[in-house]
């Protein structure tokens, strides 16, 4: 258990660190690598409470997909080297002072009502939940995914292709100038299109113009 | 120390929200590092949910988390080729300057 303990300590030390950097950086790049440093460590908490399957999701997923997406994005869009200027400047002060009074605020209400929950004693052991029963993870979790929740599996699979669809939609544009191969254009053209026969009178000669 | 149970995994969300709840209000550079306290707030849920459904030992919140997963994966994309968008037609994509709306 205590080796428990002190990786719970570091990995959520890790996290939360790395959240602040999440806000607080002055680099957008750097923003977005401690977002991956984030995902990785929760991803190592939940790995280590017993949830591997979503452990390892989570990495695929956020690391390898949703982080290297924004990645692109930042270095695409070239508002990296824009600086953070929270504390510099005079105008924009009166939003610090909100948004760190919302915030406290809303970190003591969840407080609260994590020190209202009614512990059930026996429900407190990990020995005892899911890992004693001979399954793993990934195999009472997709037992219970493909069946009891296949609807709502596909409805999921659904809105990735409408997400996919809407993301190439809002992004396409045609481009002006762009010499473009026409398939149909190709195909179609026929003789008549391009040879033509002209009977050329002796001594007159062809205008080509024509 | 203690024994680390539900509570820690609890307070250790409720720290990730608050946050990512910070990082939204306080952020004045560009939109992209909203969406990321977004997806820190997320992450805050899932947390939420996987230690509910391992401590309770119910298998409900992790196929909850599953979903959640799918949906803010799927929230990225948009919002980031909203952005890409924006940023193509207005060229900038600064918090104080994106006010096309007059909100």
């Amino acid at each position: 258990m205590i080796a428990h303990s002190i990786f719970f300590y570091t990995f959520s030390i890790i996290a939360i660190v790395s959240a602040i950097m999440v806000t607080a950086s002055k680099n957008t790049v750097n923003s977005v690598f401690f977002l991956i440093l984030d995902f990785i460590s929760i991803s190592c908490l939940f790995i280590m409470i017993g949830a591997e399957f979503l452990g390892m999701i989570m990495l695929i997923v956020y690391v390898g997909a949703v982080a290297v997406l924004f990645l692109f994005v930042v270095m695409m869009l070239n508002v990296a080297q824009q600086k953070n200027q929270w504390f510099s400047s005079e105008d924009n002060s009166k939003h610090i002072p909100v948004g760190l009074i919302i915030g406290t605020l809303i970190f003591v209400e969840l407080t609260i009502v994590i020190g209202g929950w009614k512990y059930k004693p026996d429900l407190f052991d990990i020995n005892n939940s899911i890992e004693t029963i001979k399954v793993s993870n990934t195999h009472s979790l997709g037992q219970v995914l493909y069946t009891d929740y296949i609807h709502v599996f596909q409805i999921s699979g659904m809105i990735l292709l409408v997400a996919m669809i809407g993301a190439i939609v809002l992004t396409f544009r045609k481009r002006e100038g762009v010499k473009i191969q026409s398939y149909i254009k190709q195909i179609s053209r026929e003789r008549s299109d391009g040879v033509s026969v002209i009977e050329v009178e002796s001594n007159k000669g062809v205008k080509i113009d024509d | 120390m203690t024994e680390i149970g539900l509570g820690h995994y609890l307070t250790l969300g409720a720290i990730i929200f608050s946050i990512g709840i910070i990082g939204i209000f306080l952020n004045r550079k560009n939109i992209i590092v909203i969406l990321m306290s977004i997806e820190l707030i997320l992450l805050a849920v899932n947390i939420n949910l996987v230690s509910f459904s391992i401590f309770l030992g119910d298998l409900t919140g992790q196929v909850f988390t599953l979903f959640i997963l799918t949906v803010a994966a799927a929230e990225a994309a948009i919002g980031l080729a909203i952005i890409v968008v924006y940023y193509r037609n207005s060229g900038t994509i600064r918090v104080e300057e994106i006010d096309k709306l007059k909100g």
